[in-house]
């Protein structure tokens, strides 16, 4: 089966420029209305907002323009936007938290700054890497800075362990979530590894009931990957980061093999742990009663972060109480963890609906440029990175929203948090690097060219 | 590798589809529930960002809000607060609210339908919607009266016009500040809950007109009174057997003629006018008196003054009753106000009302007038008729019964001077080798002025030593104005 991919040559450098202004734009008037919305004024420093947007998408602009000139259109713009609607958000905490309680918030102000570095970063990464394939180089090396990135909650004097899960680090009174990281590093190497291997993956082994098995040799990698989940799972006892992980190897295995098989396995290897650490982890256990019953009379107390989401929720309907209208303050982090719920009662299930359209055009878009890409490493890692950006807003929403179990991980733009920020600025560049490599016209050429090379063959397709 | 990211992207969209789905369900379909949840704080502090209007008594306000800077938006203050707690109720940020404030939540908020057009001005206008005020038909000087002659009891005392079922006074003693749950200060208010639930006294208990209800005693004498005058085989100057001392049927249990084992028979030879026995509050007669009426007209008779029944004053009242299915002997005492006779003392203070208004018993209410914030009323106090369980003429002879009983019997602590008194002392038992409660039902008349009151003091003793006084001190700050 062929799917003719229509891919114009034209850059659309003018569309972006619009929806960029329009991103900016949009979260600046959510910004402001947050201000009137609480305290009936606009916020002191909405010119300093205003004019730190403008600089930021000009400087996004011209990098795009002059390195990357037939990226996709609409990546950037969704980035900005979501990120200027995740620092209204956080201001709406700050100032509810500010108004209503004792405490001082001041999460926005930083929020700022970090917007500025990841983007500062993103066009540094655009004028750096040329070409993603670059990229494949380093595949183990990416592979061994991903584990150890992935580990590092578990050195010691590194810890820094928070509402039981060990997630965190912290250098120098910094705290930073390195799976973050991790995250990029672990599908560059997946990328990579899986290029090479993948006809051996998905042709040699056993049929067993109708299913292609992988051979045993295939199968260490395989048991290595799934064996550090389960170790993330056991000794970070964190079932979100578990699941992201293993969920991203499992799609990009299928990708690069489009054996069904990958997914059997994956799934079926992933219960029995899931479960054990459900039954017998105390902390993954409360998660679970958490998830199934928060609101009996017994649970409330244990579950309340869960409960108190849930009426911020519920209090927030099908409009919103307006920007600055909501109680962000009582959602125990209703700026990180909890933003989902902060922008739901505020913006309302349309708010909130419209935040996750966002998320799946720009999960939409990064497909896009994998089927338009020419190289098995680009279509990879592409695919890899929608996927767990879709993943990872899945696992965080369908947490809060009672879908799964509430794990630890942060809405990708959203959430106030420097380390989330900066590595989805960085996932950013590269799709933007990976869709003007799809949508280029010598790159078409090439593809064409590919063509005529030999490639899996296509009735083994089922 | 189209097929395999088709799929993917046909994964993602599932995973989407379900948080579009899970979300909807807590904003929308769920919504209502939560937002409804008792532990939702969001609710209470919407709930308490209104301009809730004011309670009145005597045209001035004893439960009014000011608007604050903190995050309530609204502080309620109550003055004087524990005067009028027992009515009022608290408006707590923390523990919720109670008596009226509960009650009449809606008309104070604002959010009842009867509001609803002065809702509509107010929002077309751009004002800040204010709930409606409330004035009481509380009469102050009774309340305090009764609130000042309860001080350092136990008990409760209820006061109402007889002719309109006005309630005049409603104390229930010790009371409790409710500024001190009001405040918006949560370690205050932690504090304040704490001390006043393990207070032995239980002063969050509104033992007016809810409470765990006490044993009538002898009061109870005047509802079979009644039912015997009804039968029409009896009246006042019937005569009837009262004994020094009963063996109750069946029983090796002897009910004595008077409290502590005093078997003084009832006039001279065992016998006297119901008049009489009602005066001298002889026990047997009263026993034998019930046992000969029967359970079925006790019953009746108790249920045409209200027993059984749920009031909304709009205060709920606990329903009062007496024993079912009773044998002879748990017949007897049940005539005499103990076995499972269980009763409010507002129940009581109807009790007096109705021998004070020809025999018809009017609806308590505690509202007199709802007003919006501009002054228009929304709805004023109508009497209303609850029953009327004697005719005119049992009614007088009830209560030429009543005042003979203050004039010359156990009541004479309750008299006052050139106004007729009518009343029934009591002193229920309930526990071995405890102090009685110590009742007075009772009503006085002034030339027309009157007054109906029941008064409780939970251990006082002697009816005629303990309640009567204080009941004297509320009649009079009614009639003597």
């Amino acid at each position: 089966m062929v799917t003719v991919v229509s891919y114009t040559a034209r850059p659309r450098r003018l569309l972006q420029a619009l929806l960029l202004l329009i991103a900016a734009a949009l979260g600046v008037l959510t910004y402001a209305l947050v201000g009137l919305g609480r305290e009936g004024e606009l916020p002191a420093d909405l010119m300093t907002i205003s004019i730190g947007a403008g600089v930021l998408i000009v400087v996004l602009q011209i990098a795009v323009m002059w390195r990357a000139p037939f990226a996709d259109p609409v990546i950037l713009p969704i980035g900005v936007l979501l990120n200027g609607i995740g620092i209204a958000m956080i201001s709406s905490y700050d100032s509810a938290v500010n108004k209503f309680t004792a405490i001082h918030a001041e999460y926005a102000g930083r929020q700022e700054l970090w917007t500025g570095v990841g983007v500062v970063l993103a066009v540094a990464l655009m004028f750096a890497l040329r070409d993603h394939r670059m990229l494949r180089r380093y595949t183990w090396i990416f592979a061994v800075s991903g584990a150890v990135l992935l580990l590092m909650p578990l050195v010691p004097f590194l810890t820094d362990e928070k509402y039981g899960s060990k997630i965190w680090i912290n250098i120098a009174g910094y705290s930073f979530q390195p799976a973050e990281l991790a995250k990029i590093c672990i599908a560059i190497f997946f990328a990579g590894y899986l290029v090479s291997r993948r006809d051996t993956l998905a042709l040699a082994g056993p049929k067993v009931l109708g299913i292609q098995l992988p051979r045993w040799s295939d199968f260490g990698p395989i048991l290595g990957a799934w064996a550090f989940c389960i170790a993330i799972l056991v000794f970070e006892t964190d079932l979100g980061t578990a699941l992201m992980f293993f969920g991203l190897f499992v799609a990009m295995l299928y990708v690069a093999t489009d054996r069904l098989s990958w997914l059997v396995i994956g799934a079926v290897m992933f219960l029995p742990p899931a479960i054990f650490a459900a039954t017998l982890l105390g902390h993954v256990r409360t998660r679970f009663t958490c998830w199934l019953d928060p609101l009996s009379r017994e649970n409330f107390s244990s579950c309340e972060q869960i409960d108190r989401g849930l009426f911020g929720l519920a209090n927030g309907g099908l409009l919103g109480k307006g920007p600055g209208g909501g109680r962000p303050d009582m959602v125990p982090f209703g700026h990180s963890d909890f933003i989902y719920t902060t922008l739901a009662e505020e913006l309302g299930m349309i708010g909130a609906f419209a935040v996750l359209m966002l998320y799946m055009l720009l999960v939409q878009r990064a497909l896009r440029a994998a089927v338009g890409i020419s190289d098995g490493f680009g279509t990879l890692l592409a695919a890899g990175l929608g996927f767990v950006l879709a993943l990872q807003v899945f696992v965080v929403v369908g947490g809060i929203t009672r879908v799964i179990p509430l794990t630890g991980l942060t809405l990708p733009f959203l959430a106030a948090g420097g380390s989330s920020l900066v590595c989805n600025w960085i996932i950013l560049a590269l799709l933007v690097r990976m869709s003007d490599a799809a949508r280029r016209p010598a790159a078409r050429r090439v593809d064409a060219d590919a063509s005529a090379s030999p490639r899996r063959p296509q009735e083994v397709a089922s | 590798m189209n097929k395999p990211l088709r799929h993917v992207w046909m994964v993602v969209a599932v995973l989407f589809l379900l948080l579009f789905g899970s979300t909807t369900y807590f904003q929308v379909i769920a919504a209502k529930s939560l937002n409804a949840d008792g532990r939702n704080a969001r609710t209470v502090y919407a709930e308490y960002d209104r301009h809730r209007g004011p309670i009145v008594v005597g045209g001035e306000p004893i439960a009014e809000s000011h608007a604050t800077d903190d995050a309530y938006g609204y502080q309620r203050t109550y003055d004087p607060g524990s005067l009028y707690a027992p009515v009022t109720g608290y408006y707590s940020v923390e523990y919720g609210f109670s008596g009226l404030e509960k009650s009449l939540n809606d008309t104070l908020s604002g959010e009842s339908d009867a509001l609803f057009y002065q809702r509509l001005t107010d929002t077309v206008s751009g004002r800040d919607p204010q709930g409606a005020s409330v004035q009481l038909t509380i009469d102050p000087a009774a309340q305090r009266a009764a609130t000042d002659a309860l001080q350092g009891h136990r008990g409760a005392a209820v006061a109402m016009d007889p002719e309109t079922g006005k309630v005049l006074a409603l104390v229930s003693a010790p009371s409790y500040d409710p500024d001190d749950l009001a405040s918006h200060s949560t370690k205050k208010v932690h504090q304040a809950w704490t001390d006043l639930n393990e207070d032995p006294d239980r002063p969050l208990t509104n033992r007016a007109i809810a409470g765990d209800l006490y044993p009538p005693g002898s009061t109870f004498k005047l509802i079979v009174a009644a039912a015997a005058l009804d039968s029409g085989d009896y009246t006042k100057d019937t005569k009837i057997p009262g004994p020094g001392s009963f063996t109750l049927p069946q029983t090796q249990n002897t009910l004595y003629n008077h409290p502590r084992g005093d078997n003084t028979p009832c006039g001279s030879g065992g016998s006297s006018t119901l008049s009489s026995a009602l005066q001298q509050s002889c026990n047997t007669s009263f026993a034998k008196l019930g046992i000969s009426l029967g359970e079925d007209a006790i019953e009746k008779k108790a249920k045409e003054f209200g027993f059984g029944d749920r009031m909304e004053i709009p205060l709920s009242v606990t329903p009062s009753s007496m024993g079912k299915d009773l044998n002879d002997a748990q017949l007897a005492t049940s005539s005499i106000g103990q076995y499972e006779d269980r009763v409010t003392p507002l129940q009581m203070a109807m009790v007096g009302s109705a021998m004070a208004n020809d025999g018809k018993v009017m609806s308590p209410q505690l509202v007199d007038e709802v007003r919006t914030r501009d002054q228009s009323v929304i709805s004023s106090f109508s009497a209303q008729q609850y029953s009327q369980p004697l005719s005119a003429a049992n009614a007088a002879q009830m209560r030429e019964m009543m005042v003979s009983t203050v004039k010359d019997g156990t009541g004479g602590a309750a008299a006052i001077n050139g106004v007729e008194v009518g009343g029934k002392t009591g002193t229920a038992q309930w526990g071995d080798g405890r102090t009685p409660h110590s009742w007075f039902v009772g009503f006085a008349d002034n030339g027309g002025k009157k007054v109906a009151v029941s008064v409780v003091v939970e251990q006082g003793g002697y009816g005629a030593d303990v309640a009567a006084p204080i009941a004297r001190n509320v009649m009079e700050a009614v009639v003597s104005k």
